[in-house]
This record gives structure tokens, C-alpha cells and sequence, in this order.
């Protein structure tokens, strides 16, 4: 090919060979590589200095644009106040400190790399080490060569700032009943493995040759194995049975229990006294299957967050003014009556007055609805929007835990942990199950001391409680709802934990929220009323649209989709909260609001967001923007409203009842002009009536109903984005197959209840035999694991053939 | 056949040390993170050669 060394990369196509983004604006050389912007060069320049271009080597390009990042260098001031840092810091010793800082960025192996090389830029640095799932990395460094505040400045300044926010400074997570599990686990299978070497002697006759001194040995080795199953691994179970009989309630670990302290009380009365074998292995099988059970129930999503509130994303520090002189203070020490600065793509923080700037506020947060708000002086501005445009100077009204939406978490429902309410299944049953087992044990015990076998009697009594200890009953619970779980995960619905799938089982009323849950943007409708629109003008707007990120222009960008964009001669100019502005072939075109453009503000529909499009001060017409419904919603909700009721709950004015009405039918009840607080009462109402409320909502003024109702699932468009405290995350894209969801929740149960009668059936043929005392430790060696081991594979395989048959799950496995 | 004794301490012991190993391996956190050290390891060859060049920042 030999005319390709001639043509020159164009200058439009360059790639910045920080963050890869093409360079539009401004290409800026250093060092022989091109940049897009200050930002991407500065950080090449630190990292070249220090010998760590490495970095670009692991992997193209890995930076992250510095366009967007603001320079403000006072920005990180509040990291010198000493409550804040000895509320970050994981752990301090002499000159020594850890801190673990989440950072967003971190998106590859130059990330990782770079951040374990930390040492090489500032020797005050001790090491850094990523956890890349979580986006976290832990640095260790010396307090008295480097303060925390030049640590996350340095941290910036390479392009990875961390993220800070309230929550961080609240308590430390604990964590640590997942290991504990873990290691109860670990010694069960430990025991148990071992117990079954030393007893497999006594079921063969070959173990006479051993003679009697060794099979004492294996016994009295297998009650020494025993002990740390008895006393640490099956704990929780005293625990738990312990607790229930307290509530003069009967769970599923109450015949449990009772059969673990049966089992180990007779095999110790059996190994010393009768000098017999005794039941141990047994006892190290059961706790290691119930174990097993117990861990698979428990999958969590480590890189989900399902109790976050306001506290998660609301800014740590704030501008305060003082006498004209600006600091960045703690937003726990902001005051009401404090005068604060809010800045572009900035929270704010409490509700405020606006003093001065003009406002134009994203709630998208809040409402889920992305198009600013803007305000005038004087009004007052709720917390939790971000400012978009120029600085903001605010008067503060409330304390941020006392705004209009904040507030919300003063609620007695945000107090209380959500009560599990609703009794099991497996519990319901057990309660009964326990009764008769006791009921047949005692029946067998009287009539065999009635025929004057008193030890036959204690031994049927015994070998009922021990065959009937209702191993592979419970195991059929955990295992369903563990399964389920797993193809709810596949399915991108995320359960906080397996208690919500019985919960969701039994809901017969949905509530939903409007904007933002059914309504997408991304399914936004545009309409255009006024003249039509000739190719020319279309390529216009679509050029002009092309330039600015505002939510409306991208709804018209992408309506525009397929047209070719003009060549402009002059910049767009975009005035924040009006619109757009250019010349073109010596016109004035403007595109925004009605008073931007001079238009007639009467006669216009209702329910959207208008924008005109003028040229030369002459209005041709207006785009309708309304935002649309999610895919497969009419449907959705009209399959869940054959069987449950159905509410609609918006925040909006009630313009849009008539359509919506028309969508979804006359059966779906609407409210709308709902408060944050409105929400929370309408479930709160529902459920005093006894209703078993399902609550679908997607932003913080949800959070509220979500709380209160007996399952909220949060709707997001990206899972690990933000979204409100709830009991599962799922993603806005699988919303159609919500009912497919609540029916499975039903079908699960069905299998739960098929497998409790599968381990009755093996109950039944158990307690045939222990009646007549005819149980063995050999007879509890094979059908205990088989009972085990036939409800597992049975469940699992049920379940996920049903979920891949319905299409929850594209595969079997 | 009296061995077996000394067997079977032995088999206790190994397995002992095997639990005792994986609980020390589990508080050390080897578990928490399973993805982020298949990363890592791909870039460790490199880094050593550069830290000749430079002096080791770490101290106690």
C-alpha cells in the first residue's frame, strides 16, 4: 500500500492518548501524543515524570476525560478538619493510616496498576491495593509525610478521585456473619469427613479383625469430632429455636435443634454406656448439609448497595460564604441561616433560598425525571437536585436532615428494620411437624413401656426424634429460594435477600410509581407541531441539538436519528435554562423555551416539554417532548391487574390521566400530586387495610413507600448507579417481565411445598422403622444423605428448568 | 496393626493443619476478592524490574 504513509491522520479523528476520546475541540501536543484537553496532559505529565507510563502500555488509552472535572483546588479543604478524617480513616497507628476511598473510575488494569504504584509518586505513600469489583482501593501511607487532603489531591490530580460522600463518615459497615458461616461450614465438613473415615469400619464385617480396642478408639475419635460440630457449628440453631420458643412460635429450628441434641445425647449415652457406635457421623452429615443449605440461601451481591439513602450521594463538604470570603465546611456543621455557594453539577445540600444566580435545577435524582427545573431569586430550592450552569449563592432554610425529601427518613418507618412480617412457609409447617413427631415419639414410648419393654421404648422414642429430625425438610427451603435467587439474578431482578421471594409470593397489591419507572427518557416521544419541517431545517436542528447535552436536546437528537447534520460556520451557543443559539446562511436560529424565543405562550398542550424552534425572531413551531413509556409496561401491568390490584402514584399533575387511563384501562387506580410524604402514607394506608403491598418506584422520592410497603423493588437503568433503599434492585430494562416474576415467586413455593412432600415420604418410611426400634446408625448413614441429597437435586433441577421454560433464564444452566 | 494409631494421629493432624490453613487464608481476606490478583499478576514481571531503578519507598 503505498500511498497510505502520505495521508496524515486528519486532525478531527485524533484520539486523545490519555482517555482515548476523539480530540474536538482542541488538540493539544506535548511530548510527541496528542491530549483533548489540560486535564489528560497534566496527568501524562505527572505520570511521566515519575516514570510510570507504564500506565499506557497495559492497557489503550485508560485515562478518564479531565474535561468534566472541575479545578476548584480548595475543593478538598474539609479533609483537613480532624472529625472528618478520623471518621474516614479505617485504622491509625503512630505515623501509620489506612483508608479505603471507593473511586468509580477504576475501570481496567492500568487503574489497578497505577493505583498499587502510588508509592512511586509521593513517598509518603506506603502501598495501594484495588478491590476492582468493589471500586475500592486501600492506601496506607504516613500521616506525618503525607496529610489526607494531599493524598486525595494527588489521587485527583492522576484522574481518580475518589468519591466521598456522607454515608462514609456514618458508621462503618460491619460485616462478618458471612464468615462466620464460612467457618461453621468449614469445621462441619471438616468433622464430618473425618467421623465417616472412622466409622466406616462398623459397617463392614471386616472391622471385627480390627478387635474391640479399635473400634472404642474410632468411637470415642468421632465423640471428640462431635464436639466442635455441637457447640460451634450448630449454634445458630440453638440460637434461632431458642429465640422462636421465646415468641411462643414454632420455626423450622425447633425440630432441628431438638433432633441435634437428641442425636448427640443418645450417642454419647450410646458410645459410654452400651459401648455402642452411637450416631455421630450422622450428626456431622446433618450439621454439614444444613450448612450447606444455609450458605447457598445467603448469596448477596457485594457490589449492590440496598440500604443506601440520602446519605449516600450527598455531598461531604460544602461552600459556606462568610464576610465574601468563601470555605469548604462539613456539611454536619452547615447551620441553618449559613449562606452557601453551590457550583455547577453540584448537590444541593439542604433546602435553601436562592439569594442570587440563576438556578436550573436536575431532579433526576429525586423524581427521575432529567429535564431541569429552573427557579427564580427569592424561591425556595429543595434538596437533592444538582445545579446545572453557573454558581449558585443560597440562603439555607433547613438542616439537610430536615428538608422537604430528607425528611422522609425521620419517619418512624425508617426506624424500625422492616418486620419479616409474614411467617414463612417452612415455619408454618414445622410448627405442626414438630407437634406430631413429639406426639408419635411419646405414643411409641408408651407402648412399648405398656408392653413392658422400657428400653425398646426409650430406644423407639429416641430413633423417632432422630429419623425425624427433618433434615431434608430443611434443606428444601433453602435450596429453592437459594436457586431462585440465583435465576432472579440471571434475570437482573437483584433480592436483598431469599425472605423476599415468600414476601413477593404472596403481594396482591402493586403500587408504581410514574416518571421514571414507567416513563423512560430513553423512551421519550417527540412530537412537532407548526410548519413542517423541510430537510434542511431538520439537518438545522439536528446540528444545533448535536452540541448540547441537555436532556431535551438528546430526545430531539436521537427523534432526528438518520438526518445529516449541516456544517455550522458558528459555534452553538447554549444559554443554560433558555436554549440554543446560532447563525446560519446569516440567520438568527434559535431553539428553547417560549420566552427565550418570543413565542406565544397560549393555546400549548399540557404534560411535556415544549421546545421552539425560531428563525429570525419568526416561530415555525414547537417539539411536544413527553416522556414515554417503558417497553412491554401496558402489558405488564395489565397481566398483574388481572390478578391484583393496581395504583399508579405520580408526583406530576394529573394531565396525563386521560392517557394513561387509555394505556392502562379503567381497572388501575391513579393518584397524582404526591408528596414524597403522600407516597409513604398511600402505602401505609393499604397496608393497615392488610393489603400485601408491592412497591415499584425508581428515585429518593420513593424511598419513603419503598421503605414502608412490604417489598420495594428499586428500578434502575444501571445497576450499580444509585438507587433508593429497597429490598430488590432491578434493572429498568426487565420491568416487561415483572409478572413473570411474581408468578415464579409462586411457582417456587409450589416446588417448596412438592419438596416437603418428597422428605415426608422418606419421614413416613423412617418413622415406620424407628417405632419399632429397629433404626440403626447404618440405617441413619444411608437415608439421611439420600433424603438430603434427592430433595437438593430435585428442587434445583425443578427450578431452573421452569425458569428457563418460562424464559426467565436463556439457558438450563 | 497397632500403626493405625500413629496414622490416625497423623491424619488428624494433617487435616487440622489443612482447617487451621484455610482459616488463616479466610481472615486474611483471600476470599474477598477473587478478581482483582488475576489482574495483577499479569503485570508483576514488569514492576519488579522497574523497582530496581527505583528505590523501595517501603519502610515500616
Amino acid at each position: 500500500m503505498p500511498n497510505l504513509p502520505n495521508i496524515l491522520p486528519d486532525k478531527q479523528t485524533s484520539i486523545c492518548y490519555h482517555c482515548g476520546e476523539d480530540c474536538k475541540d482542541e488538540i493539544l501536543h506535548y511530548d510527541d501524543k496528542d491530549f483533548c484537553c489540560t486535564g489528560c496532559q497534566l496527568v501524562y505529565e505527572v505520570l511521566s515524570e515519575n516514570n510510570l507510563c507504564n500506565y499506557y502500555d497495559i492497557a489503550d488509552n485508560p485515562g478518564i476525560s479531565q474535561k468534566a472535572v472541575s479545578g476548584r483546588e480548595n475543593r478538598f479543604d474539609y479533609l483537613d478538619d480532624e472529625d472528618v478524617i478520623n471518621k474516614l480513616i479505617d485504622f491509625q497507628n503512630g505515623g501509620e493510616t489506612h483508608i479505603t476511598f471507593t473511586i468509580p473510575f477504576i475501570h481496567c488494569a492500568s487503574c489497578i496498576w497505577l493505583l498499587e504504584n502510588l508509592h512511586k509518586l509521593n513517598p509518603g505513600v506506603i502501598s495501594g491495593r484495588v478491590d476492582f469489583i468493589k471500586k475500592k482501593v486501600q492506601v496506607k501511607f504516613l500521616q506525618h509525610k503525607i496529610s489526607l487532603k494531599e493524598l486525595v489531591q494527588l489521587l485527583s490530580r492522576i484522574g481518580y478521585e475518589p468519591l466521598i460522600n456522607l454515608a462514609d463518615t456514618e458508621k462503618k459497615q460491619v460485616k462478618g456473619t458471612d464468615k462466620k458461616l464460612i467457618s461453621k461450614l468449614a469445621v462441619a465438613g471438616f468433622c464430618f469427613g473425618n467421623m465417616m473415615l472412622f466409622s466406616l469400619p462398623e459397617y463392614f464385617s471386616e472391622a471385627e479383625l480390627l478387635g474391640e480396642g479399635f473400634k472404642k478408639t474410632f468411637n470415642y475419635l468421632n465423640v471428640f469430632l462431635a464436639l466442635p460440630v455441637f457447640f460451634y457449628s450448630a449454634t445458630d440453631y440453638y440460637r434461632s429455636a431458642w429465640l422462636s420458643i421465646q415468641n411462643k412460635a414454632v420455626n423450622m429450628d425447633v425440630p432441628i435443634a431438638i433432633g441435634i441434641v437428641t442425636l448427640f445425647t443418645y450417642s454419647l449415652y450410646d458410645i459410654f454406656i452400651l459401648g455402642n457406635e452411637g450416631y455421630m457421623d450422622t450428626l456431622g452429615g446433618l450439621l454439614f448439609f444444613l450448612l450447606i443449605g444455609k450458605y447457598y440461601q445467603q448469596k448477596t451481591y457485594d457490589t449492590l448497595s440496598f440500604d443506601r439513602d440520602y446519605k449516600s450521594y450527598f455531598p461531604i463538604a460544602v461552600t459556606r460564604v462568610v464576610k465574601d470570603e468563601e470555605e469548604v465546611i462539613p456539611l454536619m456543621k452547615l447551620h441553618v441561616g449559613d449562606i452557601i455557594r453551590v457550583r455547577d453539577s453540584e448537590l444541593i445540600p439542604a433546602d435553601c433560598i436562592l439569594l442570587e444566580g440563576e438556578a436550573y435545577i436536575d431532579y433526576s435524582f429525586v423524581t427521575g425525571e432529567e429535564v431541569p427545573v429552573s427557579r427564580k431569586k427569592g424561591e425556595l430550592i429543595y434538596a437533592g437536585g444538582r445545579q446545572k450552569g453557573k454558581a449558585l449563592t443560597l440562603a439555607v432554610q433547613k438542616s439537610p436532615s430536615q428538608g422537604y425529601l430528607t425528611d422522609l427518613w425521620n419517619n418512624e418507618s425508617f426506624d424500625k428494620e422492616k418486620a419479616q412480617g409474614l411467617e414463612s412457609l417452612a415455619n408454618r409447617i414445622s410448627g405442626k411437624f414438630t407437634f406430631i413427631v413429639l406426639f408419635i415419639a411419646l405414643a411409641s414410648l408408651i407402648f412399648w413401656v405398656w408392653t413392658g419393654q422400657a428400653s425398646m421404648g426409650v430406644l423407639a422414642f429416641t430413633s423417632v426424634l432422630i429419623i425425624t429430625c427433618p433434615c431434608a425438610l430443611a434443606m428444601s427451603t433453602p435450596f429453592t429460594l437459594g436457586n431462585t435467587l440465583r435465576v432472579f439474578g440471571q434475570g437482573k431482578l437483584y433480592l436483598k435477600n431469599a425472605h423476599v421471594i415468600e414476601k413477593l409470593a404472596k403481594i396482591d397489591t402493586v403500587i408504581f410509581d410514574k416518571t421514571g419507572t414507567l416513563t423512560a427518557p430513553s423512551q421519550a416521544t417527540v412530537d412537532y407541531v407548526g410548519e413542517s419541517l423541510s430537510n434542511e431545517s431538520k439537518s438545522l436542528v439536528k446540528a444545533m441539538v448535536n452540541q448540547s447535552n441537555h436532556a431535551l436536546s438528546n430526545r430531539i437528537n436521537a427523534w432526528l436519528e438518520g438526518v445529516r447534520a449541516v456544517s455550522l460556520q458558528e459555534d452553538v451557543e447554549e444559554i443554560t435554562g433558555k436554549g440554543l443559539k446560532t447563525r446560519y446562511k446569516s440567520q438568527e436560529i434559535k431553539l428553547g423555551s417560549a420566552e427565550f424565543v418570543g413565542a406565544d405562550q397560549r393555546n400549548l398542550p399540557d404534560g411535556g416539554n415544549i421546545v421552539f424552534f425560531a428563525v429570525d425572531e419568526t416561530v415555525l413551531g414547537y417539539f411536544f417532548i413527553q416522556s414515554g413509556l417503558r417497553q412491554g409496561v401496558d402489558q405488564v401491568i395489565s397481566s398483574i391487574h388481572q390478578e391484583k390490584e393496581v395504583y399508579l402514584l405520580s408526583g406530576d399533575q394529573d394531565h396525563e390521566r386521560h392517557n394513561l387511563q387509555k394505556v392502562f384501562g379503567r381497572g388501575v387506580q391513579m393518584v397524582f400530586n404526591q408528596s414524597p410524604k403522600d407516597k409513604l402514607s398511600f402505602v401505609k394506608r393499604l397496608n393497615h387495610e392488610g393489603r400485601q403491598t408491592l412497591m415499584v418506584g425508581d428515585g429518593l422520592n420513593d424511598a419513603g413507600a419503598l421503605r414502608e410497603s412490604k417489598v420495594g423493588i428499586a428500578i434502575t437503568d444501571r445497576v450499580t448507579n444509585f438507587s433508593p433503599a429497597s429490598d430488590a434492585i432491578m434493572d429498568a430494562g426487565m420491568i416487561n417481565k415483572l409478572s413473570d416474576f411474581l408468578d415464579f415467586t409462586k411457582t417456587s413455593r409450589n416446588i417448596i411445598k412438592a419438596s416437603f412432600g418428597l422428605s415426608f415420604t422418606y419421614n413416613i418410611v423412617g418413622v415406620y422403622f424407628a417405632v419399632q426400634g429397629l433404626v440403626s446408625p447404618l440405617f441413619c448413614a444411608i437415608l439421611m444423605p439420600i433424603s438430603s441429597i434427592s430433595v437438593v437435586v430435585f428442587t434445583t433441577l425443578t427450578i431452573n428448568y421452569l425458569a428457563y421454560k418460562r424464559g426467565l433464564k436463556p439457558k438450563i444452566w | 496393626m497397632e500403626v493405625i494409631f500413629i496414622l490416625i494421629a497423623i491424619s488428624l493432624i494433617l487435616a487440622g493443619t489443612f482447617l487451621f490453613l484455610f482459616f488463616r487464608a479466610m481472615k486474611g481476606g483471600q476470599f474477598e476478592d477473587s478478581h482483582t490478583p488475576a489482574i495483577r499478576i499479569l503485570f508483576d514481571n514488569e514492576q519488579k524490574t522497574k523497582e530496581k531503578k527505583v528505590p523501595s519507598t517501603k519502610s515500616k
